[in-house]
């Protein structure tokens, strides 16, 4: 008969691999549709571009000096590429603006939808999934509808005189971060909702019952317990929004080239697959490290606050 | 009975408050008054459902009352908002703050208060020591056991020093032992602050050991206000002589009423002395009370006379249920003694003597 120890250890080892035949699926989905792409990427990165598309397979570091440097077509120095950091710190701060602004508009609306009866909040929820429904084409459509001179917006306030001409606002960076804020405001809504649902509102009570006024209470005590909420929508909004495509392009008129436009222009017309290889991996760079940076401040800040 | 002055902490007049509207409407405080003394341990005694959480988030200002006053010393504070009230709430849940320590959690209340940095700290470091925690300072709240987070409360709402603080049924969560212990922790921690404490509760026994002065409440009412002897001896109605202890109620015929006092006649035809609820004038039918422990069994001929149904040990003493000839129950407790046994059986015929001074009229 088997010591109890030599059950244990089996128990564990049927473990471990149930474990694995569970999680196989995923993995396998992650490692051919998201790791192998990647490598591929990468490895073109290193490659020579093809006359017409496509690449040569020859080794060269050329599109990695270029993603941020560009070579004289005179004297071959290497200088800043102006075009490129104007093109980056463009899309970086339109993500940053885009996660304040969902924030700023979507921590009200979660703690609104919070602080409702258990059924209520089922309909607004409810509510906030419904553009989801609807592709992210069509939604930019629908703003642009409504934000053009010929809009809505633009109507109504003709109809009751209060402007004289229509507001220009469509193929502007308003309309741009109107419309980001639109697109990516659930995904700032939804985390923080999750975390403020869990919230005990007694200890709210407890505050208010220790002297702290309603805004000291919202920084000392709500604010604090929904954090990991707040950093998972910022997450959610910040990554989207730094490689968005649609919505600058619909609503900006493609005046203002986004990073995403500059890589689908080296995939296309640009013809300079290896350049889009490295500047797709230079933003995934950049996402990870701003995330890295976010997430231990708003560690850091949490030990301190305890 | 200590000596309290007679200022009054809190009073509470004519106050209600009606949750919901139209037909779901409920009174959870129906036209409550009451005065709770300066530095009195008063407890809120009753049912769950019956008002007694209520009035203290009134007095809290969680709620605010549908008519009437909250005055604080003499001062209405109904409209004040909770963090303009000087009272401070020990939460049945505690309500510790998960991401503070204990030491955060119990300085909060004076940095909301904005109090410089090395006062908070030395009031933090005396209400640590002074509810024995000082070792576990730098913990979070959620490091800590039940009897720990209950003590961190409790510290937490002394440390502004409040006018009164108000303890929302805050044992209910300890087991037996901790609760005993932390019963008497109470008493001492009010007597060495010195505050007002309103306790609220639906232990009977909790309310009875702790208390300076008890309202006992039942569907949004005060019932009756009194020191712990004066609600268990000298019972109002029949709501409070049920709900605190065990007792027995016997019909009786009232004759020769006045002074506090009336005769009267039991069903078996004995005539016993008996007190009078306060204020009452009591006519020819009267509900009579009187507890297990205040009665006698004896194999004679007693007051009343039945037979014995059953006979329950308790360790310090035996319940000895009988069944009286008129039909009514009546319980005798009886004190336990080593050598012999309680001296009766099942089925016994058997007499019971009421003492001089056993028996109270109800007003209902």
């Amino acid at each position: 008969m088997a010591t109890a120890e030599e059950v244990a250890k089996a128990a564990e080892r049927r473990d471990v691999r149930d474990r694995w035949l569970l999680s196989a699926p995923a993995l396998l989905v992650i490692l051919f549709a998201a790791t192998g792409p990647l490598l591929i990427v990468l490895v073109y990165s290193f490659l020579t571009p093809g006359a017409y598309g496509d690449v040569k397979w020859l080794f060269s570091p050329d599109a990695w000096t270029s993603v941020f440097l560009e070579r004289d077509i005179f004297d071959d120095t290497l200088s800043l590429a102006a075009a490129h950091v104007t093109i980056f710190w463009r899309s970086i701060k339109l993500a940053v603006v885009t996660t304040l602004a969902t924030l700023a508009l979507g921590f009200p609306t979660a703690y609104f939808m919070a602080t409702r009866s258990e059924k209520t909040r089922d309909l607004w929820l409810f509510l906030i999934t419904i553009p989801f429904w609807t592709n992210l084409l069509i939604r930019t459509f629908a703003v642009l509808q409504i934000i053009r001179n010929e809009g809505i917006i633009n109507t109504i306030l003709l109809k009751l005189g209060i402007i004289s001409a229509p507001i220009q606002i469509l193929y502007t960076d308003t309309a741009i971060l109107i419309g980001m804020a639109y697109v990516y405001l659930p995904l700032m809504v939804l985390p923080i909702y999750a975390s403020m649902e869990k919230l005990d509102f007694r200890l709210v009570e407890a505050g208010y019952d220790l002297y702290a006024t309603r805004f000291k209470v919202l920084r000392k005590i709500i604010f604090p317990l929904v954090k990991p909420g707040v950093i998972a929508g910022s997450i959610l909004v910040f990554i989207p929004a730094l490689g968005a495509y649609v919505t600058p392009s619909v609503l900006g008129g493609g005046k203002n080239m986004m990073l995403s436009n500059l890589i689908e222009l080296q995939f296309g017309q640009g013809r300079n697959w290896p350049l889009g290889s490295a500047l797709s991996i230079t933003v995934m760079i950049i996402v990870m490290v701003a995330l890295l940076a976010y997430v231990r401040n708003a560690g850091k800040s949490g030990v301190r606050h305890g | 009975m200590p000596d309290k002055p007679d200022r009054n902490a809190i009073e509470v007049v004519n106050v209600s408050k009606i949750f919901g509207s139209g037909e779901g409407q409920v009174a959870a405080l129906d036209n409550v008054s009451v005065s709770i003394r300066e530095n009195e341990f008063f407890t809120l005694l009753g049912p769950s459902g019956c008002g007694k959480t209520t009035l203290l988030r009134l007095i809290a200002g969680f709620d605010f009352p549908t008519a009437g006053e909250i005055l604080l010393y003499g001062q209405d504070i109904a409209p004040l908002p909770p963090f303009k009230r000087p009272v401070n709430t020990v939460f049945q849940s505690y309500a510790l703050f998960p991401h503070m320590t204990v030491a955060d959690n119990i300085g909060f209340g004076l940095e909301m208060l904005g109090k410089p940095k090395a006062e908070i700290k030395a009031r933090v470091a005396e209400m640590l020591k002074l509810v024995k925690m000082e070792a576990l300072a730098g913990r979070r709240t959620g490091q800590i056991s039940g009897g720990q987070q209950q003590r961190v409360a409790l510290a937490r709402a002394l440390a502004p020093q409040p006018k009164v603080l108000l303890l929302d049924e805050p044992l209910s969560a300890l087991d037996y032992k901790l609760r005993k212990e932390m019963q008497i922790e109470l008493k001492r921690l009010q007597h060495e602050t010195g505050i007002t404490f309103i306790f609220v509760t639906h232990d009977q026994e909790e309310a009875l050991t702790m208390s300076d002065r008890i309202a006992v409440m039942s569907s949004g009412k005060i019932l009756q206000v009194g020191s712990p002897w004066d609600i268990y001896d000298k019972p109002a109605e029949r709501f409070v002589a049920d709900f605190i202890g065990e007792t027995n109620f016997l019909i009786a015929a009232i004759s020769g009423s006045g002074n506090g006092k009336a005769r009267a006649t039991l069903k078996s035809g004995t005539t016993i002395e008996a007190t009078v609820a306060e204020g009452f004038q009591p006519k020819d039918n009267a509900t009579v009370v009187v507890r297990p422990e205040h009665a006698k069994l004896t194999k004679d001929k007693g007051d009343l006379s039945g037979k014995v149904e059953n006979i329950v040990y308790f360790g310090t003493d035996t319940h000895i249920h009988v069944q009286l000839d008129s039909g009514e129950a009546f319980t005798v407790r009886q004190q336990n003694t080593r050598s012999a046994g309680c001296g009766f059986e099942r089925g016994d015929k058997v007499g019971i003597l009421i003492g001089n001074d056993a028996a109270q009229v109800l007003r209902d």
